[in-house]
């Protein structure tokens, strides 16, 4: 295998990977502070439609990108309300703003349908991505230099800050961190704000970089390997971008094992490589552990209310 | 007329009736013929759904006034096929297509309870009295972009995505792969089951995947313009599916299999409005106008022009036929006789593959 594919390789990896880290980053945030929220995709997707259709119609992938994460924020405080201010169930609530996602998408996305933009670019001039390895290096847009910063802000956010130490004793329990005097319905507002407006870019990454277009269920379904990869990780961020890049490498050398014509293993066999890598990875965590909390946040899923 | 604009022709006609009562009930004698269609995407998927769509939106241009189509888009396949089915069954509709081949049980179902309407169920095998298919040759479409492919690539090697093994998906890659060979004997094609017809980044990394595996000519069977967008910007040429796709890659679209099935949908209209529709199997091609070839682009060179429209000629013709014996497939078995065609029977099972496919 030459240097020219291989770095070719690394590129289409880092991109598939790329939006389901974001995604799953910021559900890490929310999971962290004790919420549960199955909306991913359906956040995703409303950033991924806001995004494309804020570039379509002024010209500026920028802006595009600004509006993907104002959506996705808007598409999360539905949910912020109805299970923080009305204490609605969080599982129903996260599987029906996904519907709510997939719907509201489509229908702005109506008049988008068969438009195209100049997807993002490179970050850095060509002259640095000249060398095949160098482009492995330089030859990104800037949302992977910003999802690979965004890990490690989180991770020093949640283990070296004042708030983020409040933010997880929020998540472990919340009722010892309201007497203490914490708002802890509004540490859960921002973060679910956070979530959603990682998602929301996560979506933009596919309307705007990935495949610059709009259609709907653009995202097919990446909001769900978002949320399995916040369990994977065990809730660290690190391990959550070992794991995004895990996922995007078993992704993409199916289709190149594919491709370079292995045809001994079923098509079938290699499209559910991702999933089982991710089933093999989370028992072997859990064997050698007492319990089978897998080090979840103790207040996650439960409402909290001030009563 | 449309049931998007319902309500609002609702509105003028009440007008219309209440102005004009002394023409008499002759101007409301001939009431319109209901056509009613469900899509099993929505009409903006700019693949299948659409160009069902832009079907039906030929018959109201044909028609005019004489008939009133309607349609509901996003049908599941299964159960919810028979309620959309029954809902334009009461609302007056005479005919009504079913556009997907997993609406074949639902719609022989409604079928029966509804005698006097007729039903038409595209790519499916189940019929009635009042229950016809269709479905178009797609496979003659793949051959003329075989042609163009095997001229224009230079590697030798075309790259294919496709969803499913199922026939439909098999005979395309080997018409493909048979009218390649013609101009380029060593020509080969790489297969990747997405096993999906649909995720736009998945088709994307594919296209990637077969163009870092040495593939300069793209094509798929899959449903978004993702692998056309890959193409373009990694300079290789590629080809459109279902409709004319060239927006989404200038440079890289050569042409694209176009479904058209508004030839069709005004037949089939105009047999129910003077009585002589009768329940069939019809099978388009190029010929027929079901298939179509967007137009070539500039890239495409005079001499693969040339043999792509001496392909269409043919198949148009009746003197060339995609599956033309003698014919091997890849484990060596004979499927087809020195001179023998294959009968339709044939296409429709087809499980093997051609010599030169890599699936």
């Amino acid at each position: 295998m030459n240097s020219v594919i291989l770095v070719s390789i690394i590129m289409t990896l880092v991109a598939a990977s790329t939006p389901i880290l974001l995604a799953a980053l910021g559900e890490l945030v929310v999971e962290k502070s004790g919420v549960l929220n199955l909306g991913v995709e359906g956040m995703m997707l409303t950033g991924a439609v806001a995004g494309f259709a804020v570039a379509f119609s002024t010209g500026s992938v920028a802006l595009g990108l600004v509006a993907s994460v104002i959506a996705g924020i808007a598409t999360a405080m539905i949910f912020a309300v109805l299970t923080l201010s009305l204490t609605a169930n969080q599982v129903a609530t996260g599987l029906a703003l996904t519907i709510f996602g997939v719907g509201a998408s489509s229908l702005i996305g109506a008049g988008f349908v068969g438009r195209t933009i100049d997807r993002l670019g490179p970050l850095f001039p060509e002259v640095l991505a000249s060398h095949p390895w160098l482009r492995a290096l330089f030859g990104h847009d800037i949302i992977v230099y910003l999802s690979l910063a965004l890990v490690l802000g989180v991770s020093v956010f949640l283990r070296r800050t004042r708030a983020g130490l409040i933010l997880r004793a929020v998540g472990e329990n919340d009722a010892s961190a309201h007497a203490i005097g914490y708002p802890v319905i509004g540490i859960r507002y921002a973060a679910i704000a956070f979530g959603g407006a990682l998602a929301g870019l996560g979506g933009a990454y596919f309307s705007l970089a990935l495949t610059p277009m709009w259609a709907d269920r653009l995202t097919a379904g990446r909001g769900w390997i978002a949320l399995a990869l916040v369990v994977f990780s065990a809730w660290k961020p690190g391990r959550l971008l070992l794991g995004a890049y895990l996922f995007g490498a078993v992704m993409t050398f199916e289709l190149q094992a594919k491709a370079a014509g292995i045809t001994w293993l079923a098509p079938e066999v290699l499209a559910m490589a991702p999933y089982l890598a991710t089933i093999l990875v989370l028992t072997m965590m859990s064997l050698g552990r007492k319990t089978g909390r897998l080090d979840a946040p103790a207040c996650l899923g439960k409402p909290f209310s001030v009563s | 007329m449309s049931s998007i604009i319902t309500r609002r022709t609702l509105v003028a006609g009440a007008a219309a009736a209440s102005t004009l009562p002394l023409l008499g009930r002759s101007a409301f004698a001939q009431a319109p013929l209901g056509v009613g269609f469900i899509y099993v995407g929505p009409v903006g998927d700019h693949g299948w759904s659409w160009t069902h769509d832009q079907g039906r939106k030929a018959l109201e241009k044909q028609y005019g006034d004489k008939i009133k189509t309607s349609f509901i888009e996003n049908v599941a396949e299964g159960p919810d096929a028979a309620r959309a089915l029954r809902q334009l069954a009461q609302a007056g509709n005479q005919l009504i297509f079913a556009t997907s081949f997993g609406f074949m049980n639902p719609t022989i179902q409604v079928a029966k309870q509804f005698p006097k309407l007729k039903f038409e169920h595209a790519t499916g095998y189940q019929r009635a009295e009042n229950v016809a298919t269709y479905n178009a040759r797609f496979y003659e479409g793949r051959a003329v972009i075989g042609t163009i492919a095997g001229h224009m690539s230079k590697s030798g090697q075309a790259g294919y995505i496709a969803s499913f093994p199922i026939p439909e998906v098999v005979m395309g890659i080997n018409a493909f792969t048979l009218a390649a060979r013609k101009v380029n004997p060593n020509f080969k094609t790489k297969v990747i089951w997405a096993s999906t017809w649909y995720d736009p980044a998945k088709e994307a990394d594919a296209a990637k995947a077969l163009i870092d595996q040495g593939a300069d000519v793209i094509t798929q069977h899959t449903d978004s313009p993702a692998a056309l967008q890959a193409a373009e910007q990694r300079g290789v040429f590629a080809f459109g599916q279902a409709s004319d796709m060239s927006a989404f890659a200038p440079k890289a679209h050569l042409s694209a299999i176009v479904d058209d099935w508004s030839g069709y949908y005004i037949k089939r209209v105009k047999d129910v409005m003077d009585g002589s529709w009768k329940s069939g199997d019809v099978w388009g091609g190029i010929k027929d106008g079901f298939v179509k070839l967007a137009p070539f682009n500039a890239a495409v060179t005079p001499a693969a022009r040339a043999a792509a429209e001496e392909v269409q000629k043919g198949i148009v013709a009746g003197t060339l036929h995609p599956f033309t014996g003698e014919l091997k497939d890849q484990k060596g078995v004979l499927r087809l006789k020195s001179g023998e065609t294959a009968s339709d029977e044939m296409l429709s099972k087809m499980d093997w593959y051609v010599e030169g496919v890599q699936a």
